[in-house]
């Protein structure tokens, strides 16, 4: 079959390009970015448990101060950022796994574990993975301090904290 | 068109083309509907001229009080209040009142006729021209209507200047667009390419579409429609800054119409490209760019116009009867082509 050779018809011949580099060829994206949420551990006895996970950051943007960190965060901890997201930023904010009131009934009057399940932290591990990915990779999330502090802090200090911006340093 | 339901007496057609010289257009009656009919083309300053045929039936008698024709241009508004808007009417006279007793034909011609503006079909307004035949009657009149098709035809614009732009959201995402032109001809075709300066953010996708925004009404009451008219999918996987997408966009493919500015400060009918990037997320980031489309008048074909194919290979001298046979058995294990599996998915849908 005839190709149509674009030499002989010029109107329709791609525009003239610049050569591409090899370093930007070969060179690690730019956009690299990667957030895992591991290694649940439940801590504490009987009524006053509480479960965290480890938040293992991986990046090269440069809008992070630090590109490889590792933090842990509770529920609540996250509810905190998604509180801030949703006032501060014109994102819309994805939602969070669910807070599972119903496992939250007193153990006495449960057969299993309530929310110290296995199965029930990884289904929330799941879903806060796909939160803090989702969130993470947003421009103007990335603008936001709470954002940061609750990624790149060892802890949230909430008495000191103070809402702003980050720009890119 | 006999209103009262007492069954027409008379079957009324036009005839405007009887030696078969005009063009005729498919056009589609209503934007939401599939109705088609065909309409001749008819352009500025032409004579619309031919005859119209009364026919009876039943060799019924049909007094009248005179039978008028109009040449009418007008403006309908598809909204609530659906106004109509005449802007071209005129009148003939084609009898004076009395009797038909047979079936008649009775010539007319309307000389120079201005017609200013293309026809046009759209979603809240129509711009439509056509004859009218008004038999007036006691009680009530008979109507009838034939519609044509305008089309306005241009030249090539004098200046024709490439779009070109760097844009971006800062420190995630900067690109420069080019498009090769920014007035297009309904059979032209865009030739453009996207240059990556930063990119911060993981792309999945590019696509370009083509909208059409229908603006209503003016003043405070402008009421903006816009359609999707094509969706064209230029780049899958994801960018590094330093590389280049090009785009070659047929217009020929999509159901368009030219730019229509402020046609009698009613309406007004105008295209955008539309570039959109789509992440990992499926966040979209978008940028809008308007073009203007004409049309221009259809190549006429003549002895020397096959100078244009001359690049592809001349067609095969053709073959015996016993050899087509045998070629058509025979194309069972040639490779089959596909389309051009050069990742480019044209789908024209409207959203």
């Amino acid at each position: 079959m005839a190709t149509i050779d674009a030499d002989n018809r010029r109107e329709i011949a791609r525009l003239p390009t610049r050569p591409i580099s090899l370093e930007d060829r070969y060179d690690p994206p730019a956009n690299f970015l990667e957030i895992e949420i591991l290694n649940p551990e439940t801590h504490g006895f009987g009524n006053k448990r509480y479960t965290d996970y480890e938040i293992r950051m991986k990046t090269n943007l440069p809008v992070f101060r630090i590109k490889e960190c590792s933090v842990r965060r509770r529920y609540s901890d996250f509810e905190w950022l998604r509180r801030e997201l949703e006032r501060d930023s014109k994102i819309v904010v994805p939602s969070l796994p669910s807070k599972a009131w119903k496992r939250q009934v007193p153990a006495f009057l449960r057969r299993d574990d309530g929310i110290f399940e296995d199965e029930f932290i990884e289904e929330r591990r799941k879903g806060l993975e796909q939160f803090i990915n989702k969130v993470a990779g947003h421009p103007l999330a990335q603008n936001e301090r709470s954002l940061h502090v609750f990624l790149q802090d060892t802890t949230i200090d909430y008495d000191k904290y103070v809402p702003g911006k980050v720009r890119n340093s | 068109m006999d209103l009262l339901g007492l069954g027409s007496k008379v079957d009324i057609d036009f005839i405007l083309d009887p030696l078969e010289q005009r063009k005729q257009v498919e056009v589609k009656l209503d934007d939401n509907n599939n109705k088609r009919s065909l309409q001749y083309i008819y352009y500025d300053g032409e004579d619309v001229g031919g005859s119209v045929q009364i026919k009876l039936k039943k060799n019924s008698k049909v007094e009248h009080q005179g039978i008028r024709l109009e040449f009418i241009g007008q403006i309908e508004m598809l909204n609530d209040r659906s106004t109509i808007h005449e802007f071209i009417n005129l009148s003939k006279l084609l009898a004076f009142p009395g009797e038909l007793t047979e079936n008649t034909s009775i010539d007319f011609h309307f000389p120079s006729v201005e017609k200013p503006y293309e026809s046009y079909i759209g979603i809240n307004v129509k711009l439509r021209y056509f004859l009218r035949l008004t038999i007036i009657r006691r009680f009530t009149n008979t109507v009838a209507e034939r519609d044509i098709c305008v089309q306005q035809l241009s030249q090539y614009p004098e200046i024709n200047n490439s779009i070109k732009m760097e844009v971006g959201i800062e420190d995630c995402l900067h690109i420069e667009f080019e498009y090769n032109k920014s007035k297009y001809h309904l059979k032209d075709v865009i030739v453009g390419k996207i240059y990556f300066l930063l990119v911060r953010i993981k792309i999945k996708h590019m696509e370009i579409a083509i909208l059409k925004k229908e603006s209503t009404g003016n003043g405070p009451n402008i009421y903006a429609e816009t359609e999707t008219i094509a969706k064209y999918e230029i780049m899958d996987g994801a960018p590094v800054r330093g590389e280049s997408i090009p785009i070659r966009l047929f217009l020929g493919g999509y159901d368009l119409t030219p730019t229509m500015k402020d046609i009698q400060r009613k309406f007004s009918v105008r295209y955008f490209l539309n570039l959109v990037l789509v992440d990992e997320e499926e966040r979209r980031y978008f940028k809008q760019q308007e073009i203007v489309l004409w049309r221009k008048q259809d190549k006429v074909k003549t002895k020397n116009s096959a100078k244009q194919y001359a690049h592809f290979e001349p067609p095969n001298p053709p073959i015996k009867p016993e050899d087509s046979a045998a070629g058509i058995s025979g194309s069972g294990n040639s490779p089959v082509n596909g389309p051009s599996s050069s990742g480019n998915n044209s789908d024209s849908t409207s959203d």
